[in-house]
């Protein structure tokens, strides 16, 4: 069956043990979580979980249940059936060799990307947005020579009239 | 009005409609202990060792139809109950245990007999809690028992830190449980039963399925109403074996590995399944894509998980089996039975060649005992009026096959993690259940031996058990396996080197009974069954006879191996 990349957001009560019994729930039934974020709502009982998985249309189906089985979560809402806006965060150090230095620079500046630590032998870049664009930026970076990447999880939220 | 965290427990227990818990205290929970010693309207049974505790609360509550509740110390206590709540987990039975644990101050520092059970059982429980605030305790041990026999049932584990057992505090009793995160939804949908019942007016081939959701919803009358109205056949899964009477003429016996050959058939060739109840289990389905495979599936269950996870459904009915049967009988009431029952003398007449071509059966001689005929017998001598518990192998397959319930609640039997030593500590908390009741635990030499101790749990608390084992000195369903799968190569199966059991009954004070003679079947269950007391009645039985008819694992469920 034809493998698809689904977004869930999924609001939890905020225990302690709550991610864990998330995350077991992945690695015992075998499912594949490909990023995952935790973050408070504005009520200060409530998390949001937000989170990546590729598989399938069958697969899917399950997970969402089993999801919603589990006693602390409150609701499960794939956003991959609806419109959304979704956004990644990526710290990437890259070499910044003198001869190099000008063309990264430009790069930064297509991609509306920011750099925020500046030294003699690397800059570290800021760049925010889908996962689309992320992977764009690091395969443009690939060949100026990428020291470290950290990455947050996608997060995301349904538009207004979010139907698809 | 302050209490200590040891007699809010006991309220909130006493308050649940529990008047049995199944217990062996230790260093963290000696405080709880002292007080049940209070509470002669909570009875306390000691077993001899914790897995014994939990498997007995899981057949009490089968057996009494409530939640089952078992108590233990930390560290090892916890560890020693995992066995006994993974299996109440993959039977959906409810159930609470409480743990003790090291106090609150001490957790994570690697203290004596401490262990991390919410982090152990995460996976193996519907729910659990580690409770660190004493003002928290009644409306979490509230919540446990909501959680545990609400929706589809399961085991809740509640770790209870010394300190929080022993804290003073005010107490009152907690308002009924809400949650927000927690709502099972019982009530099915409209649209879908009106479907469901014109998916049975249009059936030629229906076939009832019945799984161990009807038991717990208990939902058997409706299930059997709707049966005899359309006249439909019925078979069941182990978990649904009682769910509709087994001396009726339209039960066709278990279904999957082990099922009779008409069941397997049955479903195999007809055009719709109504199943109730059930997960469609690997053992009961075979190979997933060879299963009924002209079938439209209709299928009840109060979890969404259990629909489309292993099997296509064509009508899927999310609720509570007892309301959604309930809902479909009134709907075909309203309508003429004739319309439900279109051809069905023509399905009816090939079950039947089924059934006399291919019965269960075996080969009774003079020589040695088979164990189906004990069974049988067993069956014959009790009229069928007893609660069976049964061990995991061969002897609780022949159990299924030949002993036939008529009602709900009488087979208890550790049905979807196979534990070994189930047997006889669920046939003693069935007996505290129903004292009223004969509770006969069928076992193997094998498995009788995994929870042995616990004859004298029976014994010390004037719970009698009538343990028949039927010895082979195999583990026998595995020798099975080896001898069709394995070139007959027994690696570590022979049991031959066995205790005396007629001796060992006696040395825990208990009676004990050989037979060997076919002759003298009948005559020693009926000694053995009439004596007072607990009672072994050891039966010598053919080595090498296997459990018939068997799907090979993988294969299609018509395609059974027959003797």
């Amino acid at each position: 069956m034809e493998i698809n990349r689904y977004l869930l957001s999924i609001l939890v009560d905020n225990e302690p043990g709550v991610l864990s019994r998330i995350v077991g729930l992945f690695s015992g039934r075998g499912f594949n979580i490909d990023s995952l974020s935790v973050a408070k709502t504005t009520d200060p009982n409530v998390s949001v979980i937000t989170m990546v998985t590729y598989c399938d249309i069958h697969i899917i189906e399950q997970i969402k249940k089993q999801l919603h089985k589990l006693i602390n979560v409150i609701t499960v809402n794939d956003l991959t059936e609806k419109k959304y806006v979704e956004r990644q965060l990526a710290l990437i150090k890259v070499h910044a060799k003198t001869e190099k230095r000008a063309e990264i620079m430009r790069i930064v500046d297509i991609f509306r990307s920011k750099i925020v630590d500046v030294g003699h032998a690397h800059f570290t870049i800021e760049i925010s947005g889908d996962s689309g664009k992320i992977e764009a930026f690091t395969s443009l970076m690939q060949p100026m020579g990428i020291v470290e990447i950290a990455s947050t999880g996608a997060i995301a939220l349904g538009r207004e009239n979010g139907k698809k | 009005m302050k209490l200590t965290g040891a007699q809010i427990l006991v309220q909130m227990i006493k308050s649940q409609g529990v008047d049995t818990i199944f217990g062996y205290p230790g260093g963290a929970t000696i405080d709880i202990h002292d007080e049940l010693d209070r509470h002669d309207d909570l009875r306390h049974i000691l077993v001899r060792h914790e897995q014994g505790a939990v498997h007995a609360a899981d057949a009490y509550a089968r057996a009494h139809k409530t939640v089952g509740v078992a108590l233990v110390t930390s560290g090892p206590g916890a560890t020693n109950t995992v066995t006994g709540i993974a299996s109440a987990h993959s039977d959906s039975i409810p159930m609470v245990v409480f743990t003790g644990q090291v106090p609150t101050g001490l957790i994570g520092n690697d203290a004596f007999q401490e262990v991390d059970i919410v982090g152990i059982t995460r996976p193996c429980t519907k729910h659990n809690y580690l409770v660190k605030d004493p003002k928290k305790l009644a409306c979490t041990i509230q919540e446990a028992f909501h959680i545990a026999q609400s929706g589809r049932p399961g085991p809740v584990l509640v770790d209870l830190p010394k300190d929080i057992i022993q804290a003073q505090i005010e107490f009152n009793m907690p308002e009924p449980t809400r949650m927000r995160s927690y709502k099972p939804n019982y009530k099915p949908n409209k649209k879908q039963m009106s479907k469901a019942v014109e998916m049975l007016k249009s059936a030629r081939r229906p076939v009832m399925l019945g799984g161990g959701g009807i038991i717990s919803s208990q939902a058997s009358e409706e299930f059997t109403k709707i049966a005899k109205l359309a006249n439909i056949p019925v078979t069941g899964t182990l978990m649904g074996l009682g769910s509709y009477p087994g001396s009726d003429d339209n039960w066709l016996g278990m279904l999957g590995m082990h099922g009779t050959y008409r069941a397997n058939m049955s479903i195999g060739h007809s055009d719709l399944i109504l199943a109730a109840g059930v997960r469609f289990d690997d053992r009961v389905t075979g190979n997933i894509e060879k299963f009924a495979p002209q079938a439209q599936i209709i299928q009840i269950d109060i979890d969404p998980t259990s629909i489309h996870k292993n099997i296509e459904v064509h009508c899927p009915i999310v609720g509570d089996c007892k309301m959604a049967l309930a809902d479909i009988l009134d709907l075909m009431e309203k309508e003429s039975p004739a319309d439900f029952q279109q051809d069905r003398e023509a399905w009816l007449d090939r079950i039947n060649e089924w059934k006399q071509t291919t019965p269960l059966k075996y080969d009774q001689g003079y020589d040695t005992i088979k164990p189906q005929y004990v069974v049988e017998k067993l069956y014959e001598v009790t009229e069928g009026k007893a609660i069976v518990s049964t061990e995991v192998g061969q002897n609780q397959m022949w159990a299924a096959q030949y002993y036939h319930f008529d009602e709900p609640n009488h087979f208890i039997t550790s049905g979807g993690l196979g534990v070994m030593g189930f047997g006889l500590p669920a046939a003693i908390g069935a007996k505290a259940a129903r004292p009223d009741k004969l509770v006969v635990n069928i076992a193997g030499d094998g498995s009788i031996q995994m929870n042995i101790q616990e004859l004298m749990t029976a014994i010390a608390s004037d719970l009698d058990v009538k343990i028949v084992i039927l010895n082979n000195r195999f583990l026998g369903m595995v020798r099975q396996w080896q001898e069709l799968f394995y070139d007959k190569a027994y690696a570590s199966t022979d049991l031959e080197k066995a205790p005396d059991f007629v001796k060992l009954a006696e040395a825990y004070g208990a009676k004990g009974f050989k037979c060997d003679d076919p002759a003298n079947v009948t005559e020693t269950l009926k000694t053995g069954l009439n004596t007072p007391g607990t009672v072994i009645m050891e039966f010598i039985v053919e080595r090498e006879e296997s459990v018939y008819p068997m799907v090979p694992a993988g294969g299609a469920i018509t395609d059974m191996l027959l003797v």
